[in-house]
């Protein structure tokens, strides 16, 4: 295993070429490339616009395509470039390259770009989470709130094998088992189980809270125009864990009070059991969920 | 395998008769029915008490038990024990066997613990992999078609319990028992009959397992969460079972490794010198300690729940299924390294050899590994942030997780530089470990969503998250281990592999693997949850299209299996001494490496990744050298 005189002559001006051209072509690459994904792929990706906290998400996938493009062009010229360029030709036998062990200042600079980026991301991210929520389940005791959340609209959102119950306390308790949101409205989720850990998806509002037995989960999120949506388990709950999904609805106001009122009609016969306590007949679980006093995580 | 220790060997039938696997499965299947039926005498009257019991899961569990205490005195493990109780002196003669006899037992050789732990980890590996062409074949449709929901949520479920139960020694314990002590120069293990336990109970634990389709399954998945595990049926049983009696293997593996480096190096091996690949699995073995007591804990509560009648985990009677997800997740994590590490050790150790160049910023790798094996105890929580848990720690586990991103950055950057200006030759092996870079830069950075919170709560449970950890681990893992089969297994049994085929098999693996999880990633952002039997409609293009390109990465394991048959057992051509040009001590040794190893200690002079820079050091027989240990 001979040593190569040429590639053991230090750095000569062949190889600074080298790295030079890697960077001056990761450097015109990215600039094309970042802006393309961040202003074009980056909107595509879900949730989409149809809430508040959806926006929030998309601008987020949007700022982490945008940072992540460059590192991909990175590795790509890198490897484009470093696998066609350094390749030991046949004819050349087993030849050794130069024996560079280390350079402090590539590592420096690596260190320095890698740990700032991350620390933007999680800057960013925190911002972004506290800012309001993002739809993601909190706990019985949230720490970030959207606008106007104390006039929140409340929903319960019971999940037990293998459906979902939604429960309006504004509407006298109704329960149903359709989710009718109104429109343009800041919306208190609390999601909880009756058996094993469900989780509450609502897929194109971007709202995801695990619901756990005992456990009031609560979720923000506000509603823009009127629209339909997907809502799945998204938490393993047994046999039939693929078929637990439905369709949920946002619709103006006067089409929310007149289903409020159908749904009413609909469900008069068995209200009268609703909100009693186990013990005077009625349904085992009416007591366990109600939003204050909150019952609390662990 | 080895032709130099042929001795006229005793006919067939004497060869059974003794401490081996056939008398390990005899004993077990005893131990198992008095286990069964011992269970049942005692705790049957008493079930009449308690009408919500409809099954008695304690003899499941005793069955199991009594199956796998037979099983490993079967195997021999009390024989030296009781010896040494009675008064003989120590001694390592479960060595001295020879013949293939002694890859049907328990051998204290290092090397054949290492060959065994392949084939068996191998073939879980297969039933694994024949359990992914099962979901991807009910996810043909949007409908529940083939299986009934049952059966397919324990496919899911198998498919990723073991997966994850036996892939965590898929190279520790195949590459790791069989190198560390040549590597180190050590012509052993630390503890070499519990490096042999360690296997045979990953063997046990495999077997229980796949029994669970006898006892009806268990619809939790690999993470076996807590109030559904409680309500399933008997089959919940095998998986705790099988998932404590892993832990059990990997702790002890761990303090194995962790001792035979710490204590066992030769003269000169300092730990600037120590081998790349030997610092992986350093890392790893210090998370296989710390964190598979918690998931035994954690099962043991389980298993109490569901024998005895506690309430660890039910919410109604006090207890908590967080209880349950924070102790799994503290496992779970540091679980998903414990499979990622080797694979960067692997990496870094091939490429010096494939590049001809130094190991570029050796320091900086090691710190690499030692961080993320220390950042990954910090992480947890990330896979329960809409979990309904105490929300006030988000941001901090957003940055803990992100965090890591930099020390596996590290590995990266070793890498790469190592790759810059070499003499880039382009084997199988080397073409595995360069598509490490390209699977995991792309598990990395889709990893950054994950770890992002906002953006967490879209994709957190869905099939975008089991595209990022496929990523991760099959294109982690998964790739450097079939780079550590095409490079070491010539070494191991002393034949070469087909290049040509290993060739076909890496292209066809590499094509075939990206085009099965890229759209996974759509499915999921388009609201696809996981181990789910049925999808909208709309994403069925994208779910047969996912299917047909799973057949055609299983067809590319068919192609590697027909190359090992063939080639290890017809075409039969020996392997040289060190095809690779590697400065490696292992190939200083002939192939395959005899029985004693070394015939003295080595005398390490430098690291083994001095390429350019004059000629190769022989370590194993250089002049003057001090007399060995042992």
């Amino acid at each position: 295993m001979a040593t190569d005189p040429h590639a053991a002559s230090g750095p000569s001006g062949e190889s600074t070429n080298d790295g030079m051209r890697v960077v001056v072509a990761w450097l015109v690459l990215s600039a094309i490339a970042t802006p393309l994904v961040a202003i074009y792929v980056g909107p595509l990706i879900p949730p989409g616009n149809a809430s508040v906290q959806g926006q929030g998400q998309v601008f987020d996938n949007q700022v982490m395509t945008a940072l992540i493009t460059p590192i991909l062009c990175l590795l790509a010229v890198f490897f484009a470039y470093g696998l066609v360029r350094f390749h030991a030709k046949r004819s050349e036998g087993m030849l050794d390259g130069p024996p560079l062990r280390n350079d402090s200042r590539v590592q420096l600079l690596w260190i320095v770009i890698t740990t700032a980026m991350v620390l933007f991301l999680a800057g960013f991210g925190t911002y972004e989470l506290l800012k309001d929520g993002s739809g993601g389940g909190q706990g019985p005791n949230p720490i970030a709130f959207p606008a106007n959340h104390q006039h929140a609209f409340q929903v319960q959102v019971i999940g037990q094998q293998w459906q979902f119950t939604y429960r309006y306390p504004s509407l006298g308790g109704l329960e149903s088992n359709q989710l009718v949101l109104p429109a343009n409205t800041t919306v208190e989720l609390h999601v909880t189980s009756l058996d094993v850990v469900h989780s509450f998806w609502a897929v194109e509002l971007g709202v995801k809270a695990d619901a756990n037995p005992g456990v009031d989960n609560v979720a923000y999120v506000q509603t823009r125009k009127p629209t339909t949506f997907h809502v799945r388990c998204a938490e393993l709950c047994g046999l039939w864990h693929g078929y637990m999904f439905n369709n949920g609805r946002v619709v103006d106001q006067t089409q929310f009070s007149s289903w409020a009122a159908q749904a009413k009609k609909l469900y008069a016969s068995i209200e009268p059991y609703m909100n009693k306590p186990e013990s005077q007949g009625g349904a085992p679980y009416s007591h366990s969920y109600l939003p204050a006093p909150q019952r609390r995580a662990g | 395998m080895s032709e130099a220790a042929a001795a006229p060997s005793p006919p067939l039938w004497r060869q059974l008769i003794g401490f081996n696997l056939l008398t390990g499965i005899v004993l077990g299947v005893g131990g198992w029915y008095v286990g069964w039926f011992g269970a049942h005498a005692v705790v049957g009257p008493s079930l009449d008490y308690f009408d919500d019991i409809d099954y008695n899961e304690l003899s499941v569990f005793l069955a199991y038990l009594g199956g796998v205490v037979g099983f490993l005195v079967g195997l021999g493990f009390l024989n030296y024990p009781i010896a040494r109780l009675r008064g003989y002196p120590p001694s390592l003669r479960e060595k001295e066997t020879a013949g293939w006899t002694r890859y049907f037992s328990l051998c204290t050789d290092h090397k054949v613990v290492g060959i065994q732990y392949l084939w068996g980890v191998g073939l879980f590996f297969f039933i694994a992999g024949l359990n992914a062409m099962l979901i991807r074949t009910e996810l043909l449709t949007p409908h529940s078609q083939v299986f009934p929901a049952g059966t397919y949520l324990t496919i899911v479920g198998m498919h990723g319990t073991m997966m994850m139960g036996i892939m965590t020694s898929a190279i520790l314990g195949p590459f790791a028992n069989y190198l560390v002590p040549l590597m180190i120069g050590s012509r052993r293990m630390a503890f070499p009959r519990i490096e042999s336990f360690t296997f045979w109970l990953l063997m046990a634990a495999g077997t229980i397992l796949t029994t669970t389709i006898f006892f009806g399954g268990f619809p939790t998945g690999w993470t076996g969460y807590a109030p559904l595990s409680n309500e399933a049926n008997p089959g919940m049983d095998c998986y705790i079972l099988f998932f404590a009696l892993v832990g059990i293997s990997m702790c002890l593996l761990g303090i194995n490794m962790i001792t035979t480096i710490l204590t066992m190096r030769a003269p000169g091996l300092t730990w600037t010198r120590l081998p790349i690949f030997v610092w992986a699995v350093l890392s790893t073995a210090v998370l296989n300690v710390l964190a598979a007591p918690v998931l035994i804990a954690a099962l043991s509560m389980e298993a109490l729940d569901r024998t005895a009648q506690t309430s660890f985990y039910v919410a109604a009677a006090g207890g908590s299924n967080y209880l349950y997800e924070n102790l799994f997740w503290i496992f779970g994590h540091p679980e998903v390294y414990i499979l990622a590490i080797p694979g960067f050790g692997i990496v870094l150790e091939l490429l010096p050899v494939f590049a001809r160049k130094p190991l570029w910023g050796y320091r900086l790798a090691v710190a690499g590994m030692l961080g993320v094996s220390l950042l990954s105890w910090f992480v947890w929580q990330h896979h329960l942030f809409v979990s309904g848990i105490n929300g006030d720690l988000r941001p901090f586990y957003m940055l803990s997780t992100e965090l890591i991103s930099i020390p596996t950055g590290f590995t990266f950057l070793c890498g790469m530089m190592t790759l810059w200006r070499g003499k880039i030759r382009f084997t199988v092996p080397m073409l595995f470990c360069l598509a490490w870079f390209f699977n995991f830069l792309i598990g990395g950075l889709s990893g950054v969503f994950l770890s992002d919170t906002p953006s967490d709560v879209s994709t957190h449970g869905s099939f975008f998250s089991m595209a990022h950890f496929h990523y991760t681990i099959m294109g982690g893992l998964v790739f450097t281990f079939f780079a550590a089969i095409y490079y070491w297994l010539p070494k191991m049994t002393g034949w070469e592999l087909n290049e040509r085929l290993g060739k076909i098999h890496f292209w066809t693996m590499f094509l075939f693997f990206n085009s099965t999880f890229a759209p996974l990633f759509a499915v999921g952002f388009l609201g696809q949850p996981r181990r789910v039997v049925t999808y909208p409609n709309g994403l069925q293009f994208l779910n047969d299209w996912v299917s047909i390109s799973a057949y055609c990465l299983g067809f590319s394991m068919l192609i590697f299996l027909f190359n090992l048959i063939w080639s290890l057992a017809f075409v039969r051509k020996p392997a040289a001494a060190n095809p690779w040009g590697s400065r490696s001590i292992e190939f200083q040794l002939p192939s395959p490496v005899p029985v004693h190893d070394f015939d003295r200690i080595p005398v390490f002079s430098s690291d083994p990744y001095g390429y350019g820079e004059g000629p190769a050091p022989n370590w194993v027989a250089p002049a003057g050298a001090p007399a060995g240990r042992e």
